[in-house]
């Protein structure tokens, strides 16, 4: 579903809907997935991506976007003079992902503390982002909503424990999506929020002992 | 949202309702939230509008590679032309002072991309400023653009790698067209044919920037695509009618988009980026990127 204000915005540094406030924005969602600023990562550029990203500070955008600056910091200019002084170590690469990829597509390896994840992310145009892969499993992360992901081992009754714990906090769902590699397997688990869960929700959600991690990605769209 | 113009259209004369009033409501009921919130959040961005056009204006900003730059402040203190003293000329150097900031890596709203920027706060800001328009009547003027984008986010495209420029300042063209129709009292009918004699001028426009930068010629595009807008604001009003539906005018931008060949998609790899001075500029200016 399409929203005005996606389209009246976002506000932004330019020059590049796409390349500089979509990038950003895919930077801010992987950030959510080790719960911070990253130490290290590997930032590998797709298709146009890979093509024009340096002319547009595609760079720039994906490095403030990890550093949780957002699409209208002034920073982006700077950001990876900062990221240098802060001790992000990053590293870009130019690759070809499937052929099926959006043009414009990247895959960040993020490192922080135990924590690590691969994030596949698409920037869809007008600054409209889709995560389309975590951790190898296939997602549809819009950034459109307050969005809590998890893995959890696979086991009768979680989605309603989960469920339940949800709506004692006061918390809408607005999509729940479950997907496993196989029976048995791990399950992971993408919940879209209306309301804006606070840390306390992943908290109580870690506490599952079944739940093997579990990550909050903040709303990127206006 | 609506994902047909003619649908919203519909709506509006079933309800006795302008565009902007279906829009609102029909976001206040996707998103759950208030009308006077998401006004609040469009009027957020007329001010950045506002100031994006103020700032460029001036004229003393350079694009990271020096490509564009000071052209916007030509048309205010330059030589006389047939548009001397219109609100046209006043509104084409809007349309590239807010292209120059967003080249600067300044702050612009993207409406509905970064690349198309210029063309809906130069239209209408510029004829707000002529004719006395206030920013409330401004910002219901947003919401019949967003709806209006909308919509071809649904049915064709907002992404030059996706659809070409036509998807980018040619959007923002039938976007500028519609909502400063419905702004000088046009009927949600004339809004609509805005829209469709705006973007059948755009079909088929390719994007070919200059070492695929935001730049050249984004710039003047985002000018010819703000002059392509007022044409078809002035047809509309006239009572002028395309005969090809709106919405069938935005299917064939998409599908134009998907036969697009990748050279003319983003990429710099045809059009004006591919000619012998196109590929020359952009390797010099590439190599002074990377040393800044």
């Amino acid at each position: 579903m399409v929203s005005l204000l996606d389209i009246i915005g976002p506000v932004m540094v330019g020059p590049s809907s796409s390349h500089t406030a979509g990038a950003c924005r895919i930077g801010l969602l992987a950030r959510g997935l080790v719960g911070g600023t990253p130490e290290r990562a590997k930032v590998e550029l797709h298709g146009s991506f890979a093509r024009t990203g340096e002319g547009h500070g595609t760079d720039k955008a994906i490095v403030a976007g990890l550093m949780g600056f957002r699409p209208d910091d002034d920073r982006i200019r700077t950001a990876l003079e900062i990221a240098d002084r802060e001790g992000l170590d990053y590293k870009f690469e130019k690759t070809t992902l499937d052929e099926e990829a959006h043009p414009n597509t990247v895959r960040i390896t993020l490192e922080r503390g135990e924590r690590s994840a691969v994030m596949v992310g698409s920037s869809l145009g007008a600054g409209r982002v889709m995560v389309t892969q975590i951790d190898g499993f296939p997602v549809e992360v819009s950034g459109n909503y307050h969005t809590i992901v998890l893995v959890a081992e696979d086991m009768r009754g979680s989605i309603a424990r989960i469920a339940t714990l949800l709506a004692e906090d006061g918390l809408n769902i607005a999509t729940l999506r479950l997907t496993r590699q196989r029976r048995g397997g791990d399950a992971f688990m993408v919940i879209e929020l209306d309301d804006f869960p606070d840390e306390t929700v992943r908290d109580h959600i870690r506490a599952f002992p079944w739940v093997r991690w579990a990550f909050r990605l903040d709303k990127v769209s206006a | 949202m609506y994902r047909s113009l003619g649908a919203a259209v519909r709506d509006a004369e079933a309800r006795g309702l302008s565009l902007s009033q279906v829009a609102l409501a029909a976001e206040s009921e996707d998103q759950g939230r208030p009308v006077s919130e998401i006004r609040d959040a469009l009027r957020r961005a007329l001010v950045v509008m506002q100031g994006a056009v103020e700032k460029g204006l001036v004229g003393d900003l350079r694009s990271a590679s020096g490509l564009v730059g000071g052209d916007a402040a030509k048309l205010v203190t330059g030589p006389p032309g047939p548009l001397a003293g219109t609100p046209f000329r006043d509104i084409l150097a809007r349309a590239l002072a807010v292209q120059e900031v967003n080249a600067a890596m300044g702050v612009i709203v993207a409406a509905p991309t970064a690349g198309g920027a210029g063309v809906l706060p130069a239209v209408l800001t510029g004829l707000a400023a002529a004719r006395g328009i206030s920013d409330e009547q401004l910002i219901d003027a947003l919401a019949t653009a967003g709806l209006i984008g909308a919509v071809v986010a649904e049915r064709a495209s907002l992404s030059g790698a996706e659809g070409g420029c036509q998807a980018e300042t040619g959007a923002a063209a039938g976007m500028a067209a519609g909502a400063a129709t419905e702004m000088l009292g046009g009927s949600p009918r004339q809004v609509s044919h805005a829209v469709a004699l705006a973007q059948q001028g755009t079909l088929g426009l390719v994007c070919d920037p200059l070492g695929g930068l935001v730049e050249l010629p984004c710039v003047f595009r985002n000018a010819t695509g703000a002059a392509i807008a007022m044409a078809a604001i002035e047809m509309a009003l006239a009572g002028i009618e395309f005969a090809i539906p709106a919405d069938e005018v935005i299917d064939t931008m998409g599908e134009i988009g998907r036969d697009m060949d990748v050279r003319y998609r983003e990429t710099a790899g045809g059009g004006l980026a591919a000619t012998p001075t196109g590929r020359r500029l952009a390797k010099e200016r590439l190599v002074q990127i990377k040393k800044a």
